[in-house]
């Protein structure tokens, strides 16, 4: 029988790292994130973890140490939030253009201006254009079995992935988690093999300028121009969905636990309003589902596990029957509106699936959003649905306007 | 160690036919540098003049592997090679990073401090043009004062050039070398040396750049000794903290008859607009420095 622990989101995703026998860690201290290398730092020096740890001076060189280190064929991880997520940006560019399976760690953070420690993820979703794969979690037990599962999505298909869950609602809160078995870990991941080895056997100038037209190398063969590998990182993270789900599949046949879709659901079997959202405000929704349940309204939760790739057709099937929907977000993109709500509505045009939408923000900086606020709003939207005017809004839950 | 060019290395590993301009002062020491070096030898290059010498996808002009990455990032690059070899198992290779001096004295500076105070093994090496060079010579921290730079038109630059090899010197690390294309064998030998030793080595090549000073290509060779002459760039080694002169610089100290700036200055267009002003007070800065390696040298 597998173990059951009480810990933190961070403890959480430390333990992932372990059992996944990460060969390079490289992290920079940022709140709410610290723990997670705290805790590595805990494993490696005691020698429960045989790791290299480079203790870096920022997160830009800590996403620079992950990319070299993988190039060279080293399994490796780091974790980061808010601001040490944006001072990697050029980074994950660089890590994902690389085709580089790192899988790191997002505990989701406001961003600055003004400083805010607390929750929302402002950060990830900022991020969402660099080519990386976004795993979202809503419990603990889901980090640790993400991270697991995402170093195999991450070097099957050569692309990086960040596993976000909430800081402080996850990250600092204990919760019991199963404990994944070593052995099963290690017969469910094989061995990172690099898709290329640094060796003067066979020397290559990895990542060198590239003119926009195709050339031919020094054997004559044309090969692929700037745009030929952007066109094929976006092609692997759509084909990546596959991948998730036939990851999700064989790892919940080993652990009982069902990742086989990249969204989870609710009651949405015969729901006619849909709450949607990723992470723990998506499970805050359940509660206040329960509630609408009792008014008689027949709600639901649809969970979103994967925001890039966008599981579009997945969304399509389950919003199909809904008569309204109801997207929560702790993200904004300034002026407009929560980009998890855009692609929602861009994976319906076309299809016919039209109900009314509202667009909550809600949580922002880590603003509290209860149950019972999400309850009263969703009633305030289902009544304002009925009005033609209004059946496309976004709406700051819990904020003075 | 050779003491002429017939005992360097034969093997080439920079292809004839590179992207850098005719007279670079780069490509010079980048082939003597990489025969040090040799094959057990992995590159980490930022966005640089040297990007462009290694070619344009898919073919390049250096057999040694390299990976490229970001501007900002090169010793943290090195850093995490080092680190991945290590976690595979592959510890006689030698990581080695190349940098121009943006890439050194500004933008890389961070990354290249963490590594540095962390002991990284691994050879850092600044190429130093005096200007960032491949977006068409702006200034940077290393471009003397009263050069005329695409950023310094009219003014010219009016700081001194920043004492990076003093920076690195507080670093405490177990190597730092200066060293020139106009005496490939001091170049060579300094390089096969650094190979040698364990723990971060920081290596500073001074690399005249005929478009981005203003004089004629086959001035090259003449622009990096005059640099010595003067006093301007200075051969040396700290080893463990001792620090010694070396080559051209070392008789110079011994003799003490540098050329006056002037030698130097006025082969170059980019200082024909440097003021008495200026070149008085440059020629100070290059005497006061020029005291302080005296100084140390006598330990
Ligand atoms: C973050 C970032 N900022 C700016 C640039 C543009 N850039 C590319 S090469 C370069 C100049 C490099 O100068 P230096 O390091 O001195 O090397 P050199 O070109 O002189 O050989 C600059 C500014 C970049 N690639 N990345
Ligand atoms: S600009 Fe200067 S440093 Fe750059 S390739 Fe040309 S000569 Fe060399």
């Amino acid at each position: 029988m597998a173990e059951v622990q009480i810990m933190t989101g961070n403890t959480a995703a430390a333990t992932a790292v372990k059992l996944c026998q990460v060969q390079v860690v490289s992290a920079y201290p940022i709140t709410p994130q610290t723990s997670v290398t705290e805790t590595l730092s805990q494993f490696i020096e005691s020698g429960e973890l045989k790791a290299e740890y480079v203790r870096v001076e920022s997160e830009h060189s800590a996403m620079t140490v992950c990319i070299s280190a993988s190039t060279v064929g080293a399994r490796v991880f780091t974790s980061t939030s808010s601001h040490g997520l944006l001072y990697m940006h050029e980074q994950l560019h660089w890590a994902a253009g690389s085709r580089l399976p790192i899988v790191m760690c997002c505990v989701n953070r406001g961003v600055g201006a003004p400083w805010s420690i607390f929750n929302d993820q402002q950060d990830s979703i900022s991020q969402r254009d660099t080519g990386w794969i976004q795993l979202y979690c809503r419990d603990n037990q889901e980090i640790i079995d993400t991270v697991i599962q995402a170093y195999r999505i991450a070097e099957e298909v050569y692309a990086p992935v960040m596993v976000c869950y909430d800081g402080f609602v996850l990250s600092h809160t204990m919760m019991p988690v199963c404990l994944p078995d070593a052995d099963m870990v290690n017969s469910f991941l094989p061995p990172y093999k690099p898709h290329t080895i640094l060796s003067a056997d066979n020397p290559r100038n990895i990542n060198p300028v590239i003119f926009p037209g195709m050339r031919k190398n020094s054997a004559g063969i044309l090969c692929d121009g700037y745009m030929e590998i952007r066109y094929k990182l976006q092609e692997t993270l759509e084909k990546s969905r596959d991948v998730i789900v036939s990851t999700g599949i064989k790892y919940s046949k080993l652990t009982g636990r069902d990742y086989s879709g990249m969204l989870w659901h609710y009651k949405t079997d015969d729901a006619e309003v849909i709450l949607t959202g990723m992470g723990s405000i998506a499970t805050e929704a359940t509660v206040a589902v329960d509630e609408l349940r009792l008014k008689g309204i027949k709600a639901g939760v649809l969970g979103v596990r994967v925001f890039r790739p966008f599981p579009h057709a997945a969304i399509q099937q389950a919003l199909q029957n809904a008569r309204a929907v109801i997207v929560l977000e702790k993200d904004i993109s300034y002026g407009y509106e929560g980009a998890l709500c855009s692609d929602i509505k861009a994976a319906l045009y076309g299809t016919g699936i039209n109900p009314p939408l509202h667009n909550f923000i809600a949580g922002l900086g880590g603003r509290d959003v209860k149950a019972r606020e999400i309850f009263e709003a969703v009633q305030t939207s289902l009544t304002e649905m009925n009005n033609k005017n209004t059946q496309n809004k976004t709406i700051w839950i819990n904020c003075r306007q | 160690m050779p003491e002429n060019l017939f005992k360097v290395n034969k093997e080439e590993y920079m292809l004839p036919g590179n992207r850098s301009c005719q007279g670079c002062g780069l490509s010079l020491a980048y082939r003597y540098a990489l025969k040090a070096l040799r094959e057990n030898t992995i590159l980490t290059v930022p966005a640089s003049c040297l990007t462009v010498l290694h070619g344009l996808y898919p073919t390049t002009s250096v057999t040694i592997p390299c990976l490229n990455c970001t501007f900002a990032s090169t010793a943290a690059s090195a850093a995490g090679l080092v680190a991945g070899l290590a976690a595979t198992g592959r510890t006689d290779t030698t990581v080695v990073a190349f940098a121009g001096d943006g890439g050194t004295y500004d933008i890389g500076i961070q990354a290249l401090s963490g590594a540095a105070e962390r002991g990284t093994d691994f050879i850092f090496v600044c190429y130093d043009n005096e200007g960032y060079m491949n977006t068409g010579t702006q200034r940077s921290s290393a471009t003397p004062m009263g050069a005329i730079t695409t950023t310094t038109p009219i003014l010219t630059k009016e700081q001194n050039k920043k004492d990076m090899l003093k920076i690195m010197e507080a670093h405490d690390i177990a190597y730092i070398a200066t060293t020139t294309p106009a005496y490939p064998i001091d170049l060579y030998d300094k390089f096969v040396k650094a190979k040698r030793i364990k723990g971060t080595r920081y290596m500073q090549i001074h690399v005249p750049c005929p478009p981005g000073w203003g004089y004629p290509p086959r001035d090259t060779v003449k622009m990096a000794r005059l640099a010595i002459e003067t006093g301007v760039f200075v051969l040396f080694e700290m080893e463990n903290g001792k620090f010694r002169f070396t080559g051209r610089s070392k008789s110079l100290a011994e003799k003490g008859n540098r050329l006056p700036l002037i030698n130097y200055i006025e082969r170059q267009d980019r200082f024909k607009k440097i003021s008495d002003e200026q070149l008085h007070s440059m020629q100070k800065f290059i005497d006061n420095k020029w005291n302080e390696y005296q100084k140390k040298a006598e330990g």
